[in-house]
This record gives structure tokens, C-alpha cells and sequence, in this order.
């Protein structure tokens, strides 16, 4: 499946989707800086990669997909939890890009303009992550395969 | 306070931001490279930035490494419970996070503490 974008998504999410999103957002925000201040930016940073709306995302995707199927008659039970799955495997192969972005800026930021090295840093995540992402999805019809191979006797 | 406030409303906005564009791109894989995107620490990183400087943020990054790593182990393991499990994501998700906490700090105590 090509990467596209589906405008649908955002009549289907409810308001208090999006206010959950934002309360949860504000609040690890606002968290990870009274941590930082009460016991220095060496714990503070942990926070930074906390994965605070993630339990909402997949609940929302988890939710959404029940609903595509009970449109259909069907429960969906097995569907949803597979979106969810492929889903945290899209944010396993986006992580390794946020530890990149942040082993960037914790690099450049003392020893260039800081701007540029949070742009740049931008940059690493979304390149890496894409990367990292097309190799995957290239090599799993190759995956599969192996994984279906019958195992040869000894 | 007001630091914390402007805090909470940046960071609402930037994860919100980062959220609904998760939510537009197709296949879920993609857009699940969103659920890792820096959006915490977009938000955190700049306001820091204008109140503390540079060797601030560069610790905060060095940690974010640590915290980063342990959302990899995170995600990887609710991504194979869902597969092979098929329970509801909100407590699979909610109940891994202790695991976040357990790698993140593990890490911290033997590579930077």
C-alpha cells in the first residue's frame, strides 16, 4: 500500500478525542518540566520520550476500526487488535528516529546556532524514520516467506 | 506557574498537531511512526531553550536518548501482545508504561547515572 492521506479520519474523530489528545499532550508537557526542575534536566529528559498519548492513539485506532466493522456486521475484535499492533510497530521504527533526533540535538545544540540544530534534528527524525520504514515494508513480503517455509528434518 | 501553563498549552497544541497528522497518513504503519514523533520534546526543547540555553537542552537530550530507547522495548512488546494476544489496546498500552519506566530508568542508572 502506497503512503496517502485520508481526510475522513478527522469527521470520524469525536471532539473530546481531540480535547483528550490535547489535556494529555499539555499535561507530560507541563510534567516533564516540573521534573526537570525539581530533579535536574538528567531525569527530566527521560520525559521527553514518554509515551504519553500513545494509549489514547490506540484506543482511538482500536475504537475506530470496531466501528468500520460493526458497520459490517462483523465484531472486529481480531481486526482492531491488529491495527493497534501494526500501529505500535510504526511508533517501534519511529522511536529509533526519536532517539536519533535527540542524540542530534544533545550533539549540535552547544556548538551551533540551537535553532538550526532543533531544524536539523527535525529533519534526522522524519528522514530516518522514513527510511527505516521503507526497508521494513521491503522486506516483509521476504519475512513472511522465511516464516511460512516448511522447517527441514535434521 | 504561568511557565507551567504556557508549557501545557504549547505542548496540548504541538502533540495535538502531531496526533491528527498520525491520524491522516495510511498504511497504520506509517502512521504510527507518528506515535514516536518528538512532539514533547519539540515543545519542552524550545521554551527551555529561551529560558535556560543550550547546555540545558543538551542534557535534557542526552537523557531523552535513554527515554527513547525504552519507548523502542515499549512499543515493540505492545505491538507483539496485540498481535498474538488480541486484547483491548487501552490496558495492554496503560500497563506497559510501567515497562517504560523500568527500561528508562534501568538505563539511567547503568549508562548515566
Amino acid at each position: 500500500m502506497k503512503i496517502h492521506v485520508e481526510l475522513d479520519v478527522v469527521r470520524q474523530t469525536k471532539w473530546y478525542e481531540y480535547a483528550l489528545r490535547f489535556l494529555f499532550g499539555g499535561l507530560i508537557t507541563a510534567t516533564a518540566g516540573i521534573i526537570a526542575k525539581k530533579f535536574g534536566p538528567e531525569i527530566g529528559g527521560l520525559f521527553l520520550a514518554f509515551p504519553a498519548i500513545f494509549p489514547g492513539s490506540a484506543t482511538l485506532i482500536e475504537n475506530h476500526e470496531r466501528e468500520r466493522k460493526a458497520r459490517l456486521g462483523l465484531k472486529g475484535t481480531k481486526r482492531a487488535a491488529q491495527a493497534v499492533s501494526v500501529a505500535a510497530a510504526g511508533a517501534s521504527i519511529g522511536s529509533i528516529g526519536l532517539a536519533a533526533f535527540a542524540r542530534a540535538v544533545w550533539k549540535t545544540i552547544s556548538n551551533h546556532s540551537p535553532w538550526l540544530a532543533l531544524l536539523g534534528a527535525i529533519l534526522v527524525w522524519m528522514t530516518l524514520s522514513v527510511l527505516l520504514w521503507q526497508i521494513r515494508k521491503r522486506f516483509a513480503p521476504l519475512r513472511r516467506r522465511i516464516k511460512r517455509a516448511p522447517v527441514p528434518n535434521e | 506557574m504561568s511557565e507551567i501553563v504556557l508549557r501545557f498549552l504549547i505542548g496540548g497544541a504541538v502533540v495535538s498537531a502531531f496526533a491528527l497528522l498520525g491520524d491522516l497518513f495510511k498504511p497504520k504503519s506509517f502512521a504510527g511512526l507518528f506515535g514516536a514523533a518528538p512532539s514533547v520534546a519539540l515543545a519542552t526543547l524550545a521554551l527551555t531553550l529561551s529560558l535556560e540555553g543550550a547546555r540545558y537542552v543538551a542534557t535534557e537530550a542526552r537523557s531523552m536518548v535513554v527515554g527513547a530507547i525504552a519507548f523502542l522495548v515499549y512499543a515493540s512488546v505492545v505491538s507483539w501482545v496485540m498481535m498474538h494476544y488480541k486484547w483491548r489496546a487501552l490496558p495492554v498500552t496503560a500497563s506497559s508504561i510501567l515497562l517504560w519506566f523500568g527500561v528508562a530508568f534501568g538505563l539511567w542508572c547503568v549508562c548515566l547515572r
